[in-house]
């Protein structure tokens, strides 16, 4: 079993990461939801991996039980990130739009290009990061 | 008394509901309710801050489970510090949003204003790693509609960046909580505090990871060096007074830093032994170097205002970096002043911005109607953000300095803060006079013929933007009469109050450093923190 979930969480995070990188709203969307699939599965086995115990102790012997919190922090996580998907998916529509493409990068500031040239001997140039 | 605690979250989680559905069709009540809302929670802030001054750490149980059981607010010192500033920073933006209408040109600005405002609150209260994920979501998913606040084609754009960021961002805060979890079985902050500590060193490994992650998600929010790209383009292109609100931001990435990776991950930890502070320090210096270098090559006033942001998280987090008490004293001191002056910045911005032809893009034109007005006031946030004096900015950093002085990195961080500074004083220079200087030169005629050709760019820009506005309410970037209209006292007055509190600060220092002095000793010395959390003290939640 520890095979199977810890694949599953590799492969979706690897899907994930791909289709973030794909610079598109709809697959950087989709690469999202896979990533909060691959957290939420992750998170459940934070508290070791075990089946048909119950969530509780037991008021007799040290009988195997099943962390009840990481089930907590799962259900609060999909929660959230089911409802962050959702805000992602208005701002991509808007952004959609209002731009008539689906880019996420930015393209390059023209109208700095421009008034740069226009202006003053070109000292600095460079704008790491930006 | 303890009750008090819970107040800066539930007040404006009450709020903001009210204002959405009440008061949205009425933009008066609904400032009036803000404001009302702002003031109160100020007022709430300074109680607490002078309660937090006692040196006792002040606990609230929700639902008055115990501490490793339930979740607990913790109110230190430096919470409290922490929860004036955001305050005070939110009626200084509040009041400016208002007198220039910005919180008019989208809808729903004061609900998502409040909503911020408790995130912001409860992530600086809580005591729990996994409720700081939570609160840390609210104030984003405020933040998201903040950030694309009356709309735009390149705002819409930035905002969709923005919000992939923090959600991939926010991935990774669970990660990092799911080893963190894995390897001690608590998200108790001051619980992690003691089993962390206990842990043997063979097991040293998940939790290195664990700290790592953290360090990684607390950066992004911090915006250091390798993950700081997001944050010229974001604030940037975030309407004024929010890049302003968000000046609060990078400090609740700093302050999570702070709080998780001293007492948690601090300096004496076996387990961790100095991870923090090695991978810490160079990522500051790098971050420094890249807002200095920004702020040289900005050619728009916006990302050289949010690349100078850059540079002060940099200065900043080399001296988090430091881990020593002093170090700390004055990163914290500096983080008061950093917030202030970006603030005070980015208001000004929107006022000249809002009256120029070409918008930020630092080139010369007919200077606008106050030009001496605003080229004064330019000089005083840029002369508090490069750190010269008499403004506190200079005194953070003599303090980071002189903390520096007795560790090993001392030449690092020196090289690092005082070229950074005269690189950020060149650029700011550079922006200021050509802005307002070389505008004194030129009359509108001769430009006449230029303004026509950019007005033409300017166009595409503010046409966009009317599509999503109500109408009636004027342009973003005018071309027409408003850009002429003088700003008024009420609009010039968040500005001038956000560079008086830096006067304040630096005239203030002896205090405001005690106070700080006092809360980074109760940071390196987390046994008082984890005693009144952990002990079960019978008042708590009472």
């Amino acid at each position: 079993m520890e095979l199977v979930v810890a694949s599953a969480v590799g492969v979706l995070t690897a899907g994930g990461v791909y289709l973030i990188l794909r610079l598109r709203a709809f697959p950087v969307i989709l690469g999202l939801a896979l990533l909060s699939y691959a957290v939420n599965v992750f998170l459940f086995a934070t508290g070791r991996l075990t089946i048909n115990a119950p969530p509780v102790l037991q008021l007799y012997g040290e009988a195997t039980y099943s962390d009840p919190l990481p089930q907590a922090l799962v259900l609060t996580a999909i929660v959230i990130s089911f409802g962050m998907t959702a805000v992602l998916v208005m701002v991509a529509l808007g952004a959609f739009l209002e731009a008539d493409d689906d880019r996420i990068d930015l393209e390059a500031d023209e109208d700095a290009q421009t008034a740069m040239t226009g202006l003053t001997a070109p000292t600095a140039e460079k704008e790491p990061g930006a | 008394m303890t009750h008090w605690i819970i107040a800066p979250v539930i007040l404006p989680a009450l709020l903001a509901p009210i204002i959405a559905f009440v008061m949205r069709h009425d933009i008066g009540l609904a400032r009036a309710a803000s404001f009302a809302g702002t003031i109160t929670l100020l007022a709430i802030s300074v109680g607490l801050t002078v309660m937090a001054a006692s040196g006792e750490t002040y606990v609230y149980e929700l639902g008055n489970w115990p501490a490793p059981f339930g979740i607990v607010l913790v109110l230190d010192r430096l919470a409290a510090v922490m929860l004036l500033l955001t305050a005070l920073l939110a009626l200084v933006v509040l009041l400016h949003a208002t007198s220039t209408g910005w919180d008019a040109r989208g809808r729903h600005f004061h609900a998502l204003f409040q909503f911020q405002l408790m995130g912001v609150m409860g992530a600086f209260l809580t005591g729990d790693a996994f409720n700081l994920f939570v609160f840390f979501e609210v104030l984003l998913i405020a933040s998201y509609g903040l950030m694309i606040h009356s709309g735009g084609r390149v705002r819409m754009k930035a905002g969709l960046q923005y919000v992939v960021m923090n959600l991939a961002g926010s991935t990774l805060f669970l990660f990092a909580l799911g080893t963190v979890y894995a390897a001690t079985g608590t998200l108790n902050i001051a619980d992690l505090a003691e089993k962390v500590r206990a842990l043997p060193v063979e097991d040293a490994a998940l939790v290195r990871v664990a700290a790592v992650l953290l360090m990684m998600v607390f950066a992004i929010k911090a915006a250091l060096f390798p993950v700081q790209f997001w944050l010229p383009a974001t604030y940037s292109n975030a309407p004024a007074p929010v890049a302003a609100l968000f000046a609060i931001m990078t400090k609740v990435g700093a302050y999570a830093i702070i709080r998780v990776h001293t007492m948690v991950f601090g300096p004496d930890v076996a387990v961790t032994d100095g991870l923090t502070a090695t991978w810490l320090m160079p990522a500051a210096v790098v971050t420094l170097a890249v807002g200095a270098v920004g702020v040289l090559g900005a050619r728009r006033l916006m990302p050289l205002l949010s690349f100078a942001v850059v540079g002060s998280m940099g200065t900043m987090m080399i001296a988090v970096a430091a881990f020593t008490p002093y170090a700390m004293t004055s990163a914290l001191y500096y983080l008061v002043h950093s917030t202030f002056s970006a603030a005070a910045l980015f208001l000004l911005a929107d006022l000249v911005v809002s009256r120029r032809k070409g918008g930020d893009l630092l080139r010369p034109e007919p200077p606008t109607v106050q030009n001496g007005l605003f080229a004064a006031l330019f000089f005083a946030g840029a002369i508090g953000m490069a750190g010269m004096p008499p403004l506190s900015g200079f005194l953070g950093k003599l303090m980071i300095l002189d903390a520096m002085k007795t560790t090993p990195e001392m030449v690092t961080a020196w090289v690092a803060i005082l070229v950074g500074s005269l690189v950020t004083i060149v650029g700011f220079a550079r922006a200021g006079s050509i802005l307002f200087w070389k505008a004194t030169a030129m009359t509108p005629e001769a430009s006449d013929a230029e303004g026509q050709e950019q007005a033409g760019e300017a166009a595409t820009r503010p046409a966009g933007e009317a599509a999503t506005r109500p109408a009636g309410e004027a342009a973003t970037r005018p071309a027409g009469e408003a850009a002429t209209r003088p700003a008024g006292a009420m609009q010039v007055a968040p500005t001038v109050l956000a560079l008086a509190i830096l006067a304040v600060l630096a005239a203030g220092a002896g205090p405001v450093t005690g106070y700080l002095e006092a809360a980074s000793g109760q940071l390196f010395d987390p046994t008082g923190y984890v005693a009144a959390v952990l002990g079960g003290n019978g008042e708590a939640g009472q």
